[in-house]
C-alpha cells in the first residue's frame, strides 16, 4: 500500500510542519518515507511545495510522477490547482477556500472557486474554523485533520498522537490546542 | 538505529560519526542545513568540533586545508557556485595533496530552484583530477562520508561529494552508526610550498595516482551492476538511479553510477552487452561526453545531448520514464484560473525601504542605472521595484558599477547585502577607491545572512570601520535607518551622494524582520 501526497501553499502558510506531523506518524508506523522539501528562495512569499510519499514497500524516486499523487492537500485553493498535472485519477484535492493575495493578477476569485468545484475536491474556510475554536495560528491543523480520513495509511489517531509528540516542548496548552484545531478539521470534512 | 534525516543532515551526521574535526562554509542553498546541522548537534560541541560560518568559500576551503595539514579531518560545504570562489584553493589542493580527512561537498541546483546557473561540480573534480562521490540516496550520503574521508586519507587527496537539491532537501530514515574518535594533531611534514620545481614534482605524483582512484571506482560498492535482457544499456547517476527503479524496477541493464572517475571496464562490459547506452544524469551532460569518447562514434549513446532527456532542468521521474520508453502523463489538464506567485520580500522588511526610496530619488536621473548583487534583496529586480539592471555573482555589484562608471554612465549606483559585501565585495570597494570612480554603494544591512534562513554575517558591527579602512572618506559613508518614517531623510541621503563625484557608500541598517521575530520569540521563552 502506497499514499502519495503534495502539500502546498504560499511560504510562510505552514506547509512543512503539516509535512512534519505526517513524518512523525509514518516513522512510528515504521512506514517507509520520503519528503522532499523546497527550501530557499520559493519560501519568501512565493508558491511551495513538498512531496511526501508514504509505502508499506520502499520508496525509490524522492518525487511523485504525474499522475501519482493519491492526495493534494493545499493552504490556499488557487495553489491546490498548480499541481493538477501531478493528481491521479482517483485522486483528490483537500483544501483551503481562502485566497490569500499577494500578488496583482491573481484570477478572478468566483471563476477560481467554480473550477476548483469541477475537480475532485473538497474545500473549507480553515482560518475561520480555526479561530472559532479558539486557535488562530491553527489553519494548517484544521487542514491536515480534514485530510485526515484520506490519509488512510496512517489513523486518524497516529496523527494525532504525532501532533502531540511534535508540539510537547511547546508545552501542553499549544498541543491541547492543535489537537482541538485538528479534531474540528476532521469533523468538518464529514468523511 | 534509524533517523528520519533531509540529505544534508544525513551529510552532517555522517562526517560527526566519521570523526570531523571541522566543518567550514558559507551559507548557500541547498547547502546550508549541513553546518547548520553540526552547529546544534550535542556531540559535535561536546567535541568542539569547528563549525563557526566563514566569510566565503574560499577562506572556508583554505582553513579546511590547514585543518588537513594538521592531520585532522575536515569538511568544506558549498553550492554549487561557490566552487568558482574557492576554485583556487580547491584545484591547488589536489596538487598539494592532504593529510587528514579532506571532503570538500558541493551541492548542485539544476532547475535553478534558488541559484543563477546550473553549473555541476563534477566538472571541477575532474579538472583537479580528484575522486568524486554521488549519492543516490540519504543512506548512502551519510555511509559515504567515512568512505570519502578513509578514501582521502588512503590516496592523499580531497575528495568531492556531489548531492543535487533533491537529495539535499529530501528526508529519508537512515540507519545510525556508531561514532569514531577524531584524528589526533598530527601535521603533515611534507613541504606544501607550491613553488614551480615543487608543484611539476607534485602534479606528477597526482596523475600517477589516476589509476588508483580508477581502481577504486572499478572496485567500489557504490558503482553496482544490474542485469537483464534488456538490449538498452543505463548508467544511472546518483539520483537518477532512483528515477530508473521507479520506472522499470529490475528490468534494467544498468551500472549505478556514485564514484569517479568513471569505472571504465563496467561500463565497457554493459556497453558489449547492450545495442545502446542511456546515459541518465543529473546536472549537465557530464558522464555522456565522457563515454562518447570511451566507446568511440561509432557507439550509440543517448541523453541529454542527443534530446532523449531534457537538456536542462533537474531530472523528474517522468523525464526518466520517457528516456527509458514507459508511458506517462497527466490525467487533468492544467487549470484555467491560476497566475505566477513569484518569491518577494517580506511585509516589513528594510530592503522595500531601501528600494522605495532609491526609486524614487532615481527618477530625476533617466539614465542610471542600479547593479544588484546575491541575496533577498535580489528581489528588488521584480515588481513592485524593478530597480536593478544586474545579479551576476557575489560582489559583483560594486565592480559592475565601477567598471560602468569608468566608461562614463551615471548614476551608477551599487546594492550589496552586508554578508554578501564581506563575501567578495570589500576588495571590489578598495578597487573603486583607488580610482576615484564616481559611485554610490548601498550596503543594505541586516545585521544577518537573509535569503538562506538568517545566519551570522561576517561583518556585523564592523561595516563603518571597514569602509574607512578601506579609503572611504569618512563625510561619504552614511548611516540611515530604513523605516518609511524616515524616507525624507533617507532621500536627501541619496540624493547628496550620487551628487558626490566618487565613491560613498550608503548603510541603510534594520535588523531582518526574520531574525528579529526569531530573537523576540526567544526572549519570551
Amino acid at each position: 500500500m502506497k499514499k502519495d501526497i503534495i502539500l502546498c501553499g504560499v511560504g510562510g502558510q505552514g506547509i512543512l510542519s503539516i509535512a512534519t506531523i505526517i513524518g512523525e506518524a509514518a516513522t512510528r508506523a515504521g512506514l517507509y518515507l520520503k519528503q522532499a522539501e523546497v527550501h530557499g528562495m520559493s519560501q519568501r512569499g512565493g508558491d511551495v511545495q513538498s512531496n511526501l510519499r508514504l509505502s508499506t514497500e520502499p520508496i525509490w524516486s524522492d518525487l511523485i510522477a504525474e499522475a501519482g499523487a493519491d492526495l493534494i492537500i493545499s493552504m490556499e485553493p488557487m495553489e491546490s490547482m498548480r499541481y493538477l498535472a501531478y493528481l491521479s485519477k482517483e485522486g483528490r484535492i483537500v483544501t483551503s477556500s481562502k485566497p490569500f493575495v499577494n500578488i496583482p493578477n491573481y484570477p478572478d476569485e468566483a471563476a477560481m472557486q467554480k473550477e476548483l468545484d469541477t475537480l475532485p475536491s473538497v474545500k473549507l474556510d480553515i482560518e475561520t474554523v480555526a479561530k472559532d475554536c479558539g486557535n488562530p495560528r491553527g489553519a494548517n491543523m484544521v487542514l491536515l485533520g480534514m485530510a485526515a480520513p484520506a490519509i488512510g495509511i496512517l489513523s486518524v489517531e497516529s496523527l494525532r498522537e504525532a501532533i502531540a509528540t511534535v508540539f510537547a516542548r511547546k508545552g501542553e496548552q499549544v498541543v491541547e490546542a492543535n489537537l482541538k484545531a485538528f479534531d474540528a478539521g476532521v469533523k468538518a470534512c464529514g468523511m | 538505529m534509524k533517523k528520519l534525516l533531509l540529505g544534508d543532515e544525513a551529510i552532517a551526521l555522517g562526517a560527526i560519526n566519521a570523526g570531523l574535526s571541522g566543518v567550514y562554509a558559507y551559507p548557500g542553498t541547498p547547502s546550508t542545513e549541513i553546518t547548520e546541522f553540526i552547529q546544534n548537534n550535542p556531540l559535535a560541541k561536546e567535541r568542539g568540533v569547528h563549525s563557526r560560518w566563514c566569510t566565503n568559500e574560499k577562506t572556508a576551503m583554505e582553513a579546511a586545508l590547514g585543518m588537513s595539514y594538521a592531520g585532522k579531518r575536515a569538511l568544506v560545504c558549498m553550492k554549487h557556485v561557490g566552487m568558482n570562489v574557492c576554485a583556487d584553493a580547491f584545484v591547488n589542493s589536489a596538487i598539494t595533496g592532504v593529510k587528514g580527512g579532506l571532503v570538500v561537498l558541493a551541492a548542485d541546483d539544476p532547475s535553478m530552484h534558488s541559484s543563477q546557473n546550473e553549473q555541476d561540480s563534477r566538472f571541477y573534480a575532474k579538472f583537479a583530477l580528484v575522486p568524486c562521490f554521488e549519492p543516490s540516496n540519504q543512506q548512502e550520503a551519510y555511509d559515504m562520508m567515512a568512505s570519502a574521508f578513509d578514501f582521502s586519507e588512503r590516496i592523499g587527496e580531497p575528495v568531492v561529494l556531489r548531492v543535487v537539491t533533491r537529495l539535499a532537501h529530501s528526508r529519508a530514515a537512515v540507519e545510525i552508526t556508531e561514532p569514531v574518535a577524531e584524528k589526533p594533531l598530527s601535521p603533515s611534514t611534507d613541504a606544501w610550498v607550491l613553488l614551480p620545481g615543487i608543484a611539476r614534482r607534485k602534479y606528477v605524483a597526482l596523475l600517477e595516482k589516476q589509476d588508483a582512484m580508477k581502481a577504486a571506482s572499478e572496485e567500489s560498492v557504490y558503482n553496482k551492476v544490474e542485469t537483464s535482457s534488456s538490449k538498452m544499456g543505463v548508467l544511472a547517476c546518483g539520483i537518477a538511479y532512483n528515477y530508473v527503479k521507479e520506472a522499470v524496477g529490475n528490468e534494467a541493464n544498468l551500472v549505478k553510477i556514485s564514484q569517479y572517475p568513471l569505472p571504465e571496464e563496467k561500463i565497457k562490459a554493459l556497453a558489449a552487452k547492450c545495442d545502446c547506452l542511456m546515459v541518465i544524469e543529473d546536472g549537465q551532460p557530464v558522464v555522456e561526453e565522457m563515454v562518447k569518447g570511451l566507446l568511440g562514434a561509432g557507439y550509440p549513446v543517448k541523453g541529454r545531448l542527443t534530446g532523449d532527456l531534457p537538456r536542462t532542468g533537474e531530472l523528474t521521474p517522468d523525464s526518466v520514464a520517457k528516456a527509458l520508453g514507459k508511458e506517462t502523463g497527466a490525467v487533468f489538464a492544467p487549470a484555467q484560473n491560476m497566475a505566477a506567485r513569484p518569491p518577494q520580500l517580506c511585509q516589513g522588511c528594510g530592503h522595500r525601504d531601501v528600494y522605495t526610496a532609491l526609486n524614487e530619488v532615481l527618477a530625476s536621473y533617466p539614465d542610471h542605472r542600479v547593479f544588484g548583487d546575491i541575496g533577498c534583496y535580489t528581489l528588488g529586480a521584480l515588481p513592485p521595484f524593478k530597480s536593478l539592471s544586474s545579479c551576476v555573482d557575489m560582489g559583483a555589484s560594486i565592480t559592475m558599477a565601477k567598471g560602468a562608471a569608468d566608461a562614463g554612465l551615471f548614476p551608477a549606483v551599487a546594492v550589496i547585502g552586508d554578508s554578501t559585501f564581506t563575501h567578495s565585495g570589500m576588495t571590489g570597494l578598495l578597487d573603486a577607491v583607488n580610482d576615484k570612480s564616481n559611485i554610490t554603494v548601498v550596503i543594505s544591512d541586516n545585521l544577518t545572512t537573509g535569503m538562506t534562513g538568517g545566519q551570522d554575517s561576517a561583518g556585523t558591527n564592523k561595516f563603518e570601520a571597514i569602509c574607512l579602512g578601506l579609503g572611504v572618506e569618512p563625510e561619504h559613508v552614511r548611516v540611515v535607518v530604513p523605516l518609511p518614517k524616515n524616507m525624507p531623510e533617507i532621500t536627501k541621503v541619496i540624493k547628496e551622494e550620487i551628487e558626490y563625484k566618487g565613491v560613498s557608500v550608503i548603510i541603510p541598517r534594520r535588523e531582518c524582520i526574520q531574525t528579529f521575530a526569531r530573537h523576540a520569540r526567544a526572549k519570551k521563552q
